[in-house]
């Protein structure tokens, strides 16, 4: 071979050629070189490398313009093949594009939810500039860091003198509310924002009537579209007066384009002058230099071009510098918060924004990629195994001249058209399912039809699609050797089915991971609903005490509760049964080590409190009306006792930090008041004999009357005695199970997901298994013959595929044992992780995969070997 | 205006292959011409006169059997057009016209 003319002179002789001339100048050159190089084979080399370059002129150059022949006919061609194989395979089809199709309806709707999500706020074209102020503190009692968007009303007014060279906008405000709207006969109740005029502005909301400075007066108020025409109809709303809580009248100066529903001011149906708010009410006159009355909102709109930091920075001592303003104990700091984190990062870490939903938005993104990717997988797991089947087709094709890249394009196209079918199966889907979905989500979307950027996004979404799911098959299949293929079945090896039992065991790891996941969400739920609270939540109603004309009522309140029969009695707290939000410190008892903190969680009590909620006194006794010392006497939870430390608690003395000493008189069992997965806090339970920080009432209905019975006749007798008050109440259950709201919507999620993961993957799995079964169709008849039992050629065919699912749940117990531990450790109040969750989800998934290969293993196994041995 | 273009080394290309009558092919040529008027002929060079001559219709071609010491190209075979020869006529005729026009006068005159 040392004879062969040099390689590169040649490609390059063979790039520039015309076709024409090529195979005789080649010719001539070799015939040459070969000549020369039997003497001087070096010399020959060079040479022909000259030779080549002296042919490189116009006569013998192709012509690069136009070169490519039209290849229309070679796509019809892909097309109407693949096409036909599709038809001719109508099963693999189904579970091909069925799978295909669910799973790219799942990474849809969770496409367009994380859109939604990362997408709040965005619709203001301010979004960068727009923030909240906020302010940090370190509460030494509990140690810990706390925060709040509630700042003083000064603090404004320092903003907008101090430091106006960072904001174009200041603007002062108060919160969101409910506001009653009248106007003549009608009267609705409408979300609504009182803020200073340039919120039209800063948040570029888009006049349909009425100017930018349709707030100037502070008498003025500006309607979403969607208000205006509920309220007014057809009539022209401008000028209108309207009466706002029944207290001050307002004119209506101009219509706002309603915001988007996924803006935080998307429920604002109105805007109202700040200083009509002020003028309002008194007291927020006297707060105008008042830095503990935490009560208002700031909204500001920062220039762009000085950064969050830098304002941070020069804000974070507003309260202290230039001088003291506020109680320096208390260690407060400004911060902003930007409008980008208002939505995803709502939960506060030590005062600071870290995370919330933006939690979801990762968690469902990787599930929604993970669907996908199964899908995806089956796609190739069944290609690849048809692969046999076409490998003829290949071996002819390579044969008569096609290039591996054009094969590689053919199956890709083929991979497309599966693809294109699946996506329009998924469009059907996603609107059929959609309210389903809302629901589900809690979201009003909608598939954006008429979106440009959603077909963009989509047509992305399915060239990925394909060309992953197709990838692989393709430059599989077309890496045949035309000669083997040919000369019979290809018998590639041992490990030819290797890609494709990886994929199988990648597939089944990941439906393992979510069951044992879905089960293990679950029996957190579980155990945590099922945890003992400490009393009895049914038929318990509370109401806030929101009204100075509950003064001096409760007794009376009670007596004609009491009088209608509905109700078997009520008492006052000074907060609800699901919340404890009094933490005092500084108490003291004999033999308190002086370095143990000293904080308790309070909670004021009337008589008959404990009795009603029906708390469990394990020692000492109750509070007691025909005592009258009993208000120097407390009550202590089962923690506060431990935590003591005293060897019997009952008749002990503690003193408060003012020095006054109660009386331990009973201990109880915990109570559950806040969140069902920490340990209960160490509680202490006053007597509030005259209701003085009664806060709430709390109600027992009679069990013997249904609740819609009772609920008229307790509103009744409120409206009689305080007919200011609004009859706000809430179900202490429907209170309790709230805390599960979000756990609960993550286990239906799981559970939604964990079985379409184990759909698609068993979908996957019948492909497989009929496949295999069709492949080995001799083998089995040969073995039938020579006295193969049904039960051996079923078990034979099985075999293979439990191995892989055995593997499967083998690598999927440890991934899924960190992740949830993980996700466990969240939680003080937790299951245990136990053995049997695993040991069950494998069970559960041999069946259900040797139900799904048993149908196609049987039916194989129960063929007449006459049929398949005759046929050829 | 010339009846026959004809340059001088399309001239002689045409004149080997009408030598080597059947076996005339790119590298026969070549070595006829290298051999017979002992100049260097460059591939690329007859190549190019190939192709002209072929586009003015003066040769004709016709491809070989592939072979061995061609790691399988085929040869492609030339040969004279009735065209081809009449141009060539033409050339000698016109050189011979121009021969018998130059006067006895001088008959020392060199030509190198």
């Amino acid at each position: 071979m040392k004879n062969n003319p040099p390689k590169r002179p040649l490609q390059f002789l063979r790039w520039f050629c015309r076709e024409d001339y090529l195979d005789e100048i080649e010719g001539d050159l070799t015939e040459v070189f070969i000549k020369q190089a039997e003497t001087h084979p070096r010399k020959a080399k060079w040479k022909f490398a000259w030779s080549v370059i002296k042919y490189f002129r116009p006569e013998f150059l192709k012509s690069f313009k136009n070169h490519q022949p039209n290849a229309y006919g070679m796509y019809k061609s892909y097309f109407k093949i693949g096409w036909r194989n599709l038809v001719r395979n109508n099963g693999y089809s189904v579970i091909n594009i069925g799978g295909l199709a669910i799973g790219m309806a799942v990474a849809m709707f969770i496409g367009l939810w994380v859109n939604d999500e990362i997408s709040f706020n965005k619709n203001h074209t301010n979004y960068a500039d727009i923030a909240q102020v906020r302010y940090s503190n370190f509460d030494q009692s509990t140690h810990t860091t706390g925060g709040s968007d509630g700042v003083p009303l000064p603090m404004g007014a320092v903003l907008k003198d101090t430091y106006k060279q960072n904001f174009k906008h200041v603007l002062m405000a108060w919160w969101l509310g409910d506001y009653s709207l009248t106007a003549g006969e009608n009267q609705l109740t409408a979300k609504g924002e009182f803020i200073e005029p340039e919120v039209i502005d800063m948040l570029s909301l888009k006049m349909l009537r009425g100017s930018n400075h349709a707030l100037a007066d502070p008498h003025s108020i500006i309607l979403s579209q969607t208000l205006a025409e509920t309220i007014f109809g057809a009539t022209d709303p401008i000028n209108k007066t309207l009466r706002i809580d029944n207290n001050f009248d307002v004119k209506v100066t101009g219509v706002y384009e309603d915001l988007p529903r996924n803006s935080k001011f998307g429920e604002v149906h109105f805007f109202s002058p700040w200083d009509l708010w002020v003028s309002a009410n008194n007291w927020i006159k006297d707060s105008a230099n008042d830095w503990n009355n935490s009560s208002f909102n700031i909204y500001i709109q920062k220039h762009p071009h000085v950064s969050y930091e830098g304002i941070d920075n020069a804000i974070k001592d507003i309260y202290y510098k230039p001088v003291a303003r506020a109680d320096i104990n208390h260690k407060k700091v400004a911060l902003l918060y930007p409008m980008s984190q208002w939505h995803l990062y709502s939960e506060f870490k030590d005062g600071r924004p870290a995370g919330g939903r933006i939690t979801f938005v990762w968690l469902f993104g990787t599930v929604g990629f993970f669907v996908l990717f199964l899908a995806c997988i089956n796609f190739m797991n069944l290609s690849t195994a048809r692969s046999e089947k076409r490998a003829k087709e290949v071996g002819i094709r390579k044969a008569i001249g096609s290039a591996k890249e054009a094969l590689i394009f053919q199956f890709l196209i083929e991979s497309f058209l599966v693809v294109l079918l699946a996506f329009v199966l998924t469009l059907i889907l996603v609107t059929i399912s959609f309210p389903w979905f809302n629901e589900l989500a809690g979201k009003k979307l909608s598939i954006p039809f008429t979106n440009p950027i959603f077909w963009l996004a989509s047509l992305t979404f399915v060239t990925l699609t394909g060309f992953l799911a197709g990838l692989y098959p393709s430059f599989y299949l077309s890496t045949f050797q035309p000669v083997k293929v040919l000369k019979g079945a290809i018998r590639v090896g041992r490990f030819a089915s290797l890609p494709r039992k990886v994929l199988v065991v990648v597939q089944f790891t990941v439906s393992v991971v979510l069951i044992i996941g879905t089960i293990l969400v679950y029996q957190q739920i579980q155990y945590a609903s099922n945890r003992p609270i400490g009393y009895n939540r049914e038929g318990l109603l509370t109401l806030p005490i929101n009204d100075p004309g509950y003064k001096g009522k409760p007794d009376v309140i009670k007596n004609e509760l009491l009088n209608t029969g509905v109700v078997e009695d009520m008492a006052l707290s000074s907060n609800t049964m699901t919340k404890s939000n009094r933490h005092l410190s500084g108490f003291n008892w004999p033999g308190k080590d002086p370095e143990k903190e000293a904080s308790f969680n309070c909670v004021d009590v009337s008589y008959g409190f404990g009795k009603m909620v029906g708390w469990q006194i394990i020692a000492g006794r109750d509070f007691s009306e025909a005592l009258s010392t009993d208000s120097t006497t407390i009550i202590i939870n089962e923690t506060a006792a431990t935590y003591l430390n005293l060897k019997n608690p009952i008749g002990e003395f503690i003193t408060t930090r003012g020095g006054q000493s109660l009386q331990i008189v009973g201990v109880v069992k915990d109570m559950v008041m806040d969140s069902p997965y920490e340990p209960v806090k160490r509680g202490i339970y006053f007597l509030d004999k005259n209701y003085v920080a009664a806060r709430q009432i709390i109600i027992k209905i009679n069990p013997t009357v249904s609740a819609a019975e009772a609920l008229p006749e307790i509103e009744a007798i409120f409206k009689k005695i305080v007919p200011s008050a609004s009859f706000d109440y809430k179900f202490v259950d429907d209170l309790y199970a709230n805390k599960f709201s979000q756990e609960q919507r993550i286990g239906k999620l799981a559970t939604f997901f964990a079985i379409l993961a184990i759909f698609i993957s068993c979908l996957g799995l019948i492909g497989l298994a009929s496949f295999i079964a069709e492949q080995r169709t001799k083998e089995i008849g040969v073995r039938k013959i020579l006295g193969a039992t049904v039960t051996n050629l079923w078990q034979m065919l099985c075999k293979d595929f439990v191995t892989l699912i055995m593997i499967s749940c083998l690598i999927a117990t440890p991934i899924a044992y960190s992740l949830m531990n993980g996700w466990l450790q969240k939680y003080t109040y937790r299951t245990e992780i136990s053995w049997w969750v695993f040991v069950a989800t494998a069970l559960g998934t041999f069946c259900i995969t040797l139900l799904t290969i048993s149908y196609q293993a049987v039916k194989a196994a129960r063929m007449n070997p006459v049929n398949s041995l005759k046929s050829e | 205006m010339k009846k026959y273009q004809l340059g001088e080394f399309e001239e002689i290309v045409m004149l080997t292959i009408a030598i080597l009558y059947k076996e005339a092919y790119g590298v026969a040529i070549k070595n006829e011409i290298e051999s017979r008027l002992k100049r260097n002929v460059s591939m690329g060079a007859m190549h190019t006169a190939l192709v002209r001559l072929e586009d003015k219709g003066y040769i004709r071609s016709h491809d070989g059997e592939p072979t061995e010491e061609r790691m399988g190209r085929p040869k492609k075979y030339f040969q004279v057009t009735a065209l081809g020869k009449r141009a060539m006529e033409y050339s000698r005729e016109t050189r011979n016209a121009l021969w018998g026009a130059i006067p006895d006068v001088s008959p020392n005159v060199k030509f190198s």
